[in-house]
């Protein structure tokens, strides 16, 4: 039964991400209800989440669509935690359909079901939840440098409505865009580090290896920003090239190991 | 009661005589106080309106010549060139009309967001009783609805304040932000005010006479500077306003670059109000360099107008509710006297029938007094809850006035004090 809270939720983000996009059309009307899309469809799969863990004998999601449905929450979570403020309501917009979409391919993949929980360790249970979460960061982290970027453009375009659909300033955008790439690199970081502690030597795979570049150009990026040596607009280019590497190479070397 | 408003604005009279009848705040007040004899008054006073609003519950009042001779009174030599530029509007109309103005939808900029406080305060020195206090508090809670449902107020309607506005949506806090002024131009002056409202620091004032700009620069705490020493202030400032009339580019490619470059990146706002332009619009090419000359000001400035008309029409939907509301309280108070007689003469039957079973109830224990008082209470309260609601009901309509005479006749209301001054 209660399996079946993965409509309220998949409901929620898909009302939210069409709110979102009728805000681009009148500032000010949608966005409302965009935000209690999203508060009630996370509401909804916190609910689902939890009824898994109750239901399972060990780490429920650990399955591909498992920790796709557990990379979701992650996400929607922390946008939750700026997508409230009015200025952010567009981060939305990047956010909410690829929620959904993702959402809808867990379900598909039967990630939102009874598990049985077939991953028994803690350690490999936190191992995957930190690194869901390091990548469900850079997610964000994506969308924001998104935002930077078409900020940025409008600007140099001297678009007229650059006033009328305000998006964050672009030094905010850059800002939090580097500290949200931190903290996911911290949380990833962790993760890799529990992974290595709890796998053989024989585990190491493509996927391992895809992780481990990812992390590799994170932590180039922000040292560089470090030093001065690329900021702004380069920043949220590697940014938004990161969160492609996690949204294409990830799931492609998943399955091909 | 009745509500009577005269006024004269923009939309009639030229500012020649609009300027003839404007108060300022003392002597709004002293004139609502003056025309508040045997009435309630209220003067609104603003650089595009002089309005009296007057109210009284006495039907034969002339109101609206008081408010007429007042407020002509107010410039008895162009008293004929403003008699026929008047407006006069009486109860809905007027209620109606307040509300527009505390919406900003009767001002020249749409949303504009001083009418507000003018009308606040016009309420804080008006001479108000039941009417228009509620009339007043009525049109400022209407104005705040309209700012904070709609966007009306959100966007810029002047080029200072759209460039101001766009420094922000480049920095977000103008706190600790340094603006360079290059030409000591009214523009550059009322842009530069604008960004230290915001929390910007002017840092310099370019000019190519350093005396000129530096009566400029004491005014807005900056140091003034030549146009010689701009190249090395570009690397240092965040945002640059430049308002010169010099014939070519005061800020081209060549110069700014290497002052840019060193920025490694941090965001660089060039706003060029000047005609010819200041700053060579190739700069834009450089990383987080944006360029924004008076056109595209003007445009987003256009733009900003259009949104705030397009969120008039829900700000007039939303007063018009408002004023709605006012009309059916106002409305309710044809039948509030009938409602407080029939509650005045039910509570007197109650405790003369309670005093004549006084004998009876003497035996009771005091808790047990209470406990009756109380049921007796409650019945009549219960029985006359529906009649008041429906009488308010028929108030809203147009027939409170037919129910209130049969709940008169029905319940011999007043007939008491009739027959007892007959006597």
């Amino acid at each position: 039964m209660a399996e079946l809270l993965v409509w309220p939720a998949l409901i929620g983000y898909g009302e939210a991400a069409f709110a979102y996009a009728g805000f681009l059309r009148r500032p000010g009307s949608s966005a409302r209800l965009g935000i209690w899309g999203v508060r009630i469809g996370w509401l909804a799969q916190t609910g689902l989440l939890i009824a898994q863990a109750f239901d399972a004998d060990g780490f429920p999601w650990g399955t591909w669509a498992g920790a796709l449905n557990l990379f979701v929450w992650l996400v929607v979570g922390a946008y939750l935690i700026w997508g409230c403020t009015p200025r952010y309501r567009l981060l939305g917009l990047a956010v909410m359909p690829f929620a959904a979409s993702l959402l809808l391919a867990a379900w598909a993949g039967g990630g939102t079901g009874a598990s049985s929980g077939d991953t028994s360790s803690v350690l490999l249970a936190l191992h995957v939840g930190l690194m869901l979460a390091g990548f469900a960061g850079l997610t964000l982290a994506g969308g924001l440098a998104g935002l930077y970027l078409w900020q940025d453009r409008r600007l140099k375009r001297r678009d007229v409505s650059v006033l009328r659909l305000r998006l964050p300033p672009l030094e905010t955008l850059d800002r939090l865009s580097a500290r949200t790439a931190l903290i996911s690199l911290i949380v990833l970081t962790t993760g890799i580090a529990v992974g290595v502690a709890s796998f053989d030597r024989g585990d190491f795979d493509l996927a391992m290896a895809t992780a481990i570049t990812i992390w590799g150009l994170y932590a180039v990026g922000l040292l560089l920003r470090r030093e001065g040596r690329i900021r702004a607009r380069r920043f949220a280019l590697l940014l938004v090239a990161g969160f492609a590497l996690v949204a294409v190479a990830l799931p492609l070397t998943h399955f091909a190991s | 009661m009745r509500l009577a408003l005269v006024g004269v604005s923009h939309r009639q009279a030229p500012v020649e005589l609009r300027e003839r009848v404007a108060v300022g705040p003392a002597e709004a007040a002293a004139l609502a106080g003056s025309l508040a004899d045997g009435c309630e008054a209220v003067v609104l006073s603003t650089c595009n309106r002089t309005e009296l609003y007057l109210a009284t519950v006495d039907v034969s009042e002339p109101l609206e010549e008081r408010a007429t001779e007042s407020l002509l009174a107010l410039a008895p030599d162009d008293a004929a060139a403003l008699a026929p530029l008047l407006y006069r509007l009486g109860d809905d109309s007027a209620a109606l009309h307040l509300f527009r103005v505390a919406a900003g939808l009767d001002s020249l900029v749409p949303g504009e967001g001083e009418i507000l406080g003018q009308v606040r305060d016009a309420f804080d020195g008006g001479s108000t009783g039941p009417l228009l206090d509620r009339l007043f508090r009525q049109a400022l809670h209407a104005g705040r609805r309209a700012r904070v449902e709609t966007a009306i107020g959100e966007n810029p309607s002047s080029v200072p304040a759209a460039a101001a506005a766009l420094a922000q949506q480049v920095f977000g806090d103008l706190a600790g932000h340094t603006v360079l002024l290059i030409g000591a131009g009214k523009m550059s002056e009322l842009t530069a005010r604008n960004l230290r409202s915001r929390g910007g620091t002017i840092g310099a004032v370019a000019n190519r006479t350093v005396e000129h700009g530096a009566e400029l620069a004491a005014q807005v705490e900056a140091r003034a500077v030549s146009l010689d020493e701009v190249p090395a202030l570009l690397a240092t400032s965040d945002v640059v306003i430049t308002s010169t009339s010099a014939p070519g580019f005061v800020v081209d490619l060549a110069t700014a670059d290497a002052a840019l470059r060193s920025r490694r990146g941090r965001p660089i706002l060039f706003v060029d109000l000047a005609v010819p332009r200041d700053v060579d619009p190739a700069l834009s090419t450089i990383d987080g360099c944006f360029v924004y000359d008076i056109d595209d000001l003007q445009a987003v400035v256009e733009t900003s107008l259009a949104g705030r008309r397009a969120e008039a029409v829900h700000a007039e939907q939303l007063v018009a509710v408002e004023a709605e509301r006012f009309r059916e309280w106002q409305a309710s108070l044809a039948v509030v006297p009938a409602i407080a007689a029939l509650r005045a003469r039910a509570e007197e039957i109650r405790a003369g029938e309670l005093a004549k079973s006084e004998g009876r109830l003497g035996r009771l224990s005091e808790s047990e007094r209470k406990l009756v008082e109380s049921v007796t209470s409650q019945i009549v309260a219960k029985l006359l809850h529906l009649p008041t609601v429906r009488m308010k009901e028929a108030a809203a309509g147009t027939d409170g006035v037919i129910y209130a005479d049969v709940v008169r006749n029905l319940f011999g209301l007043g007939e008491e004090e009739q027959s007892s001054r007959d006597r």
